[in-house]
C-alpha cells in the first residue's frame, strides 16, 4: 500500500518521446459586455501559454483560484475556443476538427471532475452512467458494452463488481463516487487524462487511495496526465513536472524535485512558503506571506503580473515589461527576470 | 479544573433522531481547554466534528434526541442556564462562532460594518455609532482596511469576507471563538494569511480558540492541544508537540500517515474500508473494524487512559 515516491520511472515505452500535446501560445480571453452589449473589455483568463506535454508523462498545473487554471483545462478539453493560439494533439490542430473531428478527440480525452457528486447524473445508475460514453462511442453490442464496463469498474477497484452496477450516486462514498468519475474517463481507453483537483473534496484517508489509483492507471496505460491543483503537497506524489501558474501566465516550468527544492520565481516561493507540513512548531512562528492579492484579470498590472506583490522587484523593469522565459539547467524554466 | 481552564466538556451527548434510527453524532465527549490556548479537533467527515461544535454552543437543530452532559465556562454550568439566558450571557458575550463557509454566511444585502456591528448592540447594549467603532477597531485585529466599513459583502475576496466574519465572532470580545473549517475553501496564500491573524489575535486579546476542520497539515499553524475524533468520540487528546511528534491511537497514526507532506519525502498510507455509520454504532471500539492492532478485547468499550501527556481511548495502552 505504497506508493513510490520516486516517480519517474526510466525504463518507458519508445513513445516516450512522443509529443502527445502541444499548447502554442494559448489565449483566452472572455468579453465582458455592458447591458448586453456594448464592448467593456477581456477577462484575460489565459494569456500566451505554452508547453508541451509528451506521452506518458503526469503534469501538474498549481495555481490560486482566478488564475486561469481551469480556463486552460477547458480549452485543452475543447470546450472553449481560443482567443488565439492552438491546441495541438497528436498532430493535429484542434481548430481544424470537424465534427467527427471532436468526437474522435473526445473520445481521446478523459476528464476527471473536482467535485463527483455534481458529476453524476443522480437519476442514472452506475452501468448507464459507465453506458453513455460507450453508447456515444459508437460501440453497438450490448454484450461488449458491459464487459467494458466491468472491465473498467474492475480496474478502479469498484469491486464486486455486481454489487454497484444498479446502484445510484447517492448510495455510494465519496471515494467510491470519485472511483465512477474515473471509471467513466478511462472507459474510452483515451491517451490524456485531466484531472481537476481530483481529490480535494475527499477526507485524507481517501484521498491518498485515489490518487494511487489514478498514478497507477498513468502507469499501466501509458497515459499522459494533466493534473490541476492548487495543494502543492500532493503534486510531488503524482506528477513528474509542475507547471506554476499566475494571473493566466506559466510563470515556472520545472521537473517536480527541481522545483521543490530550488524555486525560482518569488511566487512560487511564496507558495511552498505558503504550504503547512503538520508540525507543532508551525504555530510559534508566523509566516511570510506576499501582500494584496491575485490581479484582476480584465486590467492586469503592466510587465510582470506578480511585480506589485514580489518582495524582489526591480523597479523600471518589472513593472514595465514582461519578463520572457529563461531557461535554467536540468530544464528548469522561469519567466523572471531576475534570471536574465 | 484548575485556575486556567477556560472551557471543561464533560460526558457531552448529542443524538439526533431520524426515521433510519438514532444518529450518535457527539457521544461522551470530555476535554478541557485553558485561556489563550487552541484544541484542534481534527476528524474526517460525518465523525461529528461540527456537531460537536453544535452541542458547545447549544445551536440545536429540531430532530435532537438526547443532548446531555457538563459544561462550564468560565465556571459556569451552561447546561444548567435556560435558552433565554445562554443567549444572554453566554453566546457572542462567553463564546462565539464562525461558521463553515463563514464568508458566504454574511448577509448580502447589509453593509459589512452593519453586520459587524450588529452583536455589541444586541449584546454590550452599545448605541450604533459606538458599536461602529468597535467594528471598525476589529476590522484593524484581523487585517481589514476601515474604509470596508460601507461596503457589501459582495464587493470583498474571499479571503476578506472571512476576515470579516471572524471580526464579527471577535467583537463582543468573547474568551472562546469556534471556528468550524475556517479555510477549508481558501487559497494557500489566503489560508496563510488567516491563520497569521488567527495567531495574532490569540497573542493581542488572548482569545482561546476550537479548531474544527479535516485539514491535518494547516491544523498544526494553530494548535496547542490536539484532539482526535472518530465516529463521535474523541479517541486521543492532548499536547500537539507531542501529537505531531508521535500520535498513540491507532486511528490517530493512519491518519497521520495520509498526509502529504512537502518537505520530507514520506510513503503514504491509506485507511481501508469506511467510518461506521453513526446509527446503531457497534459494542466495543468504534475504529476495530479498520484497525491493524485489533485483539480479542476490542470487542469491549476501550477505557481511556493517560499516557505520555494525552488521554487515549484504546486497549492497546491500559495496562
Amino acid at each position: 500500500m505504497s506508493l513510490d515516491t520516486n516517480i519517474v520511472s526510466k525504463e518507458k515505452l519508445p513513445s516516450r518521446n512522443h509529443v502527445l500535446l502541444s499548447i502554442q501560445d494559448l489565449h483566452v480571453w472572455f468579453e465582458l459586455r455592458r447591458f448586453g452589449f456594448g464592448h467593456a473589455g477581456y477577462v484575460r483568463a489565459v494569456d500566451g501559454v505554452k508547453f508541451d506535454l509528451r506521452a506518458g508523462e503526469a503534469i501538474a498545473v498549481v495555481g490560486e483560484s482566478g488564475c486561469g487554471k481551469s480556463s486552460l483545462m477547458k480549452t485543452i478539453l475543447a470546450l472553449y475556443k481560443p482567443t488565439k493560439g492552438e491546441v495541438v494533439f497528436d498532430h493535429k490542430k484542434h481548430s481544424e476538427l470537424d465534427n467527427a473531428g471532436i468526437r474522435w478527440y473526445r473520445s481521446q480525452v478523459g476528464y476527471v471532475q473536482q467535485d463527483p457528486y455534481g458529476a453524476l447524473a443522480p437519476f442514472m445508475n452506475v452501468r448507464q452512467i459507465l453506458e453513455e460514453p460507450l453508447i456515444i462511442g459508437g460501440v453497438k453490442s450490448r454484450e461488449e458494452r458491459l464487459q467494458r464496463i466491468r472491465k473498467s469498474m474492475e480496474e478502479v477497484k469498484l469491486h464486486p463488481v455486481e454489487d454497484f452496477l444498479e446502484k445510484f450516486p447517492h448510495m455510494l462514498s465519496g471515494g467510491q463516487q470519485q472511483r465512477v468519475v474515473i471509471a467513466r474517463a478511462m472507459i474510452l481507453e483515451p491517451k490524456l487524462l485531466v484531472a481537476d483537483e481530483p481529490v480535494s473534496m475527499l477526507d485524507a484517508s481517501v484521498r491518498v487511495e485515489i490518487l494511487k489509483l489514478l498514478r497507477g492507471l498513468q502507469e499501466k496505460h501509458n497515459l499522459s496526465v494533466i493534473y490541476i491543483t492548487h495543494d502543492l503537497s500532493t503534486v510531488s506524489y503524482f506528477s513528474e513536472r509542475i507547471f506554476v501558474m499566475y494571473a493566466g501566465r506559466l510563470v515556472e516550468k520545472a521537473p517536480v524535485n527541481s522545483l521543490l527544492q530550488n524555486p525560482l520565481h518569488p511566487y512560487t516561493d511564496a507558495l511552498l512558503e505558503g504550504t503547512s507540513d503538520p508540525d507543532a512548531n508551525n504555530a510559534l512562528t508566523f509566516k511570510e506571506v506576499p501582500p494584496g492579492e491575485p490581479p484582476s484579470l480584465v486590467n492586469p498590472p503592466a510587465g510582470c503580473r506578480y511585480h506589485p506583490r514580489c518582495p524582489r522587484v526591480i523597479q523600471g523593469l518589472c513593472d514595465v515589461d514582461a519578463p520572457p522565459e529563461f531557461e535554467r539547467e536540468g530544464g528548469h524554466v522561469v519567466a523572471c527576470w531576475l534570471y536574465k | 479544573m484548575t485556575e486556567q481552564t477556560l472551557l471543561d466538556v464533560k460526558n457531552l451527548v448529542l443524538h439526533f433522531k431520524t426515521t433510519h434510527g438514532v444518529v450518535q453524532a457527539v457521544d461522551g465527549v470530555d476535554f478541557t481547554l485553558d485561556y489563550n490556548k487552541a484544541v484542534v479537533v481534527l476528524g474526517e467527515s460525518g465523525c461529528g466534528k461540527s456537531s460537536l461544535a453544535k452541542a458547545i454552543l447549544r445551536l440545536l437543530p429540531r430532530n435532537v434526541g438526547k443532548y446531555s452532559g457538563q459544561i462550564h465556562l468560565q465556571n459556569v454550568d451552561t447546561m444548567a442556564l435556560n435558552e433565554e439566558e445562554f443567549r444572554r450571557n453566554v453566546r457572542w458575550v462567553g463564546m462565539s462562532l464562525v461558521p463553515q463557509a463563514a464568508m458566504n454566511a454574511l448577509n448580502p444585502v447589509l453593509r459589512v460594518g452593519d453586520q459587524v456591528a450588529e452583536p455589541s448592540m444586541v449584546h454590550l447594549g452599545l448605541r450604533k455609532d459606538q458599536a461602529l467603532v468597535q467594528a471598525g477597531k476589529m476590522f484593524q485585529h484581523v487585517g481589514v482596511p476601515n474604509d470596508f466599513l460601507s461596503r457589501y459583502p459582495f464587493e470583498l475576496s474571499g479571503g476578506m469576507r472571512q476576515r470579516v466574519a471572524l471580526a464579527m465572532a471577535l467583537v463582543t470580545s468573547p474568551s472562546l471563538v469556534v471556528l468550524d473549517e475556517p479555510t477549508s475553501a481558501l487559497d494557500v496564500l489566503t489560508q496563510a494569511n488567516i491563520f497569521n491573524v488567527l495567531k495574532r489575535i490569540k497573542k493581542e486579546l488572548g482569545t482561546s480558540f476550537i479548531l474544527i476542520t479535516h485539514d491535518i497539515a494547516t491544523s498544526s499553524e494553530l494548535a496547542d492541544d490536539v484532539a482526535v475524533m472518530y465516529a463521535g468520540q474523541i479517541v486521543e487528546v492532548g499536547d500537539a508537540f507531542r501529537f505531531f511528534a508521535q500520535p498513540l491511537h491507532p486511528y490517530s497514526k493512519k491518519l497521520m500517515a495520509s498526509v502529504p507532506t512537502l518537505r520530507g519525502k514520506k510513503e503514504l498510507e491509506f485507511i481501508t474500508g469506511q467510518p461506521p455509520s453513526l446509527i446503531g454504532l457497534p459494542q466495543g471500539c468504534r475504529f476495530a473494524a479498520r484497525c491493524p492492532a485489533r485483539f480479542a478485547k476490542c470487542d469491549q468499550n476501550p477505557p481511556v487512559v493517560e499516557r505520555e501527556g494525552r488521554k487515549v481511548k484504546c486497549w492497546l495502552y491500559a495496562h
